[in-house]
């Protein structure tokens, strides 16, 4: 009797939604609205980019400014969160393998723990948050003060030196913070090993990648070339669209952190489950 | 005022729209717009915030589509054009924003040079240097040369502004509110550089304003847009001398005030 009245209940919210989205003032429906609206725009950007990409000029200086501002810039900050995250994860795991008699396996599980998903997770939402937003918020404000519309106007083409220069630099450099990263993920649990068993680096190195295959290591900067497109286009796309003056500059950057992070998650999901189906073979 | 009959504007015209339409949503700010700027001319289109003028020029610059209606410039329709030679043709097109739109990341060298780098790539770095020296002297602000745009004053800013598209040697110049925001005298020092443009580079103009002053300074003719359409046409003393109490109005509060 409960799960009839369930089901009916269910039928008439779902019923009652759709009433609401089809009389197409409510917020639900203006919600569905702009996610297709954003889905359909943000394919076009992303087919615009491809197109660009190809065609001169190539605003290579552009490119290495760029690169310098989201590689070099990013830096400490990849520093200190990978260092810190290699101190706490060795010091997390110890107790377990201690538990077992596998203490000597930590060098091991640090080594694929951050080959496979820490190093490449952590360099990209640290990206996100910081490359991310400021992409976000640098192309808002330059949208909503016009400064995009004068660079059309003088015959120079604002997303070939916006958007291209931008999306190349992360899609190139969230693999080398990535690999910084993970050494220094590395270098942080060498430290707290060696602090407990006195393990030479050389010997914790060769330990930490002797269960690391090729696949993990290919699967990573894979991993990393696709969050880094997916933040400098969602950071590009969002600051490039930005409306309602100072609002929107910060509603801009924000929205490029958070769908980001969204995609960089599901991005990680499909990623894993694609190199598990190859490991599989 | 200047005269139409002023020497140096000639018949032949260099902007021309017809039936042109715009609306946002509910709201249609364009209904059938025609006009006809001549080389040479300094065209003046009044109206109150918010009755379309600025769409109109950034229709003309391709900034914006139009809903209907056909926009030309130099002979070449806009809407029609591929980005490539939407692009050519902004080189002939100088486009002043109410804000002046300086690219707030560049020095005042930068924000000059960022457009003639990519554009004629055949120039040395020094004849783009005797360029920016050029239009900065124009304008009188050659000592601000390596300043960023926030170290500027408002009227500076808008000198910078015009300078950024004078050195492509423009035939057109679209100014957006080129007055707002300023002292009466900085205003007066804007007038005069509109015009001394005008006559040194023999630039043919669109200006959009809803200062009389800046109107009766810089126009051979003035086109008053109200309701989405051009309401009076003709020069300065043509379209006040009227009873109608919306022209009166706008008068009354520009000089009586």
């Amino acid at each position: 009797m409960n799960i009839r009245k369930s089901v009916v209940r269910l039928i008439n919210t779902f019923y009652l939604i759709l009433r609401k989205y089809k009389s197409g003032d409510d917020l639900f429906s203006q919600r569905v609205d702009s996610f297709f609206v954003d889905t359909h725009n943000i394919h076009k950007f992303i087919v615009r980019f491809f197109k660009e990409l190809f065609q001169k000029p190539t605003e290579f200086r552009e490119i290495i400014r760029q690169c310098y501002e989201v590689g070099f810039k990013s830096i400490p900050l990849i520093t200190l969160t990978g260092f810190v995250i290699g101190i706490v994860f060795t010091k997390q795991s110890r107790p377990s393998l201690v538990a077992f008699g596998a203490a000597s396996w930590l060098p091991s599980l640090i080594g694929i723990a951050f080959v496979r998903a820490l190093g490449p997770l952590v360099t990209a939402l640290i990206a996100a948050g910081k490359v991310g937003s400021n992409i976000g918020a640098e192309l808002g404000s330059m949208k909503v003060t016009e400064q995009i519309d004068a660079m059309d106007v003088s015959a120079v083409n604002p997303f070939k030196f916006l958007v291209v220069t931008r999306v190349v630099a992360t899609t190139v450099m969230i693999p080398v913070l990535m690999v910084y990263c993970t050494f220094v993920g590395l270098l942080g649990s060498y430290l707290n090993v060696h602090h407990n068993e006195l393990t030479s680096f050389v010997t914790f190195i060769e330990s930490a990648f002797s269960s690391v295959s090729f696949l993990d290591v290919s699967s990573a900067v894979v991993k990393s070339i696709i969050y880094g497109f997916t933040i400098g286009i969602v950071g590009c796309y969002r600051g490039f669209n930005a409306t309602n003056g100072t609002q929107g500059v910060g509603k801009a950057a924000n929205r490029a952190v958070v769908f980001s992070m969204f995609l960089i998650f599901a991005e990680e999901i499909i990623v894993v489950q694609i190199t598990n189906w190859i490991a599989s073979f | 005022m200047k005269n139409e009959n002023q020497p140096g504007i000639k018949e032949e015209v260099v902007i021309s729209t017809r039936g042109l339409h715009k609306s946002f949503g509910e709201s249609q700010v364009l209904k059938g717009i025609d006009l006809d700027v001549f080389k040479g001319e300094n065209f003046v289109v009044l109206g109150r915030s918010g009755s379309g003028k600025s769409v109109l020029i950034k229709i003309i610059a391709g900034l914006l589509k139009p809903d209907q209606g056909v926009v030309n410039v130099l002979g070449m329709q806009v809407d029609k054009l591929t980005r490539i030679e939407l692009q050519a043709l902004r080189l002939k097109m100088g486009f002043i924003f109410q804000s002046s739109a300086l690219y707030d990341s560049m020095t005042i060298r930068e924000n000059l040079e960022f457009s003639m780098v990519r554009n004629f790539k055949h120039l040395s770095s020094k004849e783009i240097n005797v360029a920016v020296e050029e239009v900065l002297d124009a304008v009188g602000l050659k000592e601000k040369i390596n300043q960023m745009p926030s170290d500027l004053s408002g009227g500076q800013i808008k000198r910078i502004g015009i300078a950024r598209t004078l050195i492509l040697r423009p035939e057109i110049m679209l100014y957006d509110e080129p007055t707002a925001g300023l002292d009466p005298i900085t205003c007066t020092e804007i007038n005069e550089l509109i015009n001394e443009v005008q006559s040194r580079y023999n630039t043919s103009s669109i200006i959009i304003t809803h200062d009389l002053t800046c109107a009766k300074e810089t126009g051979h003719r003035i086109a008053m847009l109200q309701d989405g359409n051009f309401f009076r046409l003709g020069t300065f003393e043509e379209v006040f001398d009227t009873d109608d109490i919306r022209m009166k109005s706008f008068f009354d509060y520009n000089f009586i005030r």
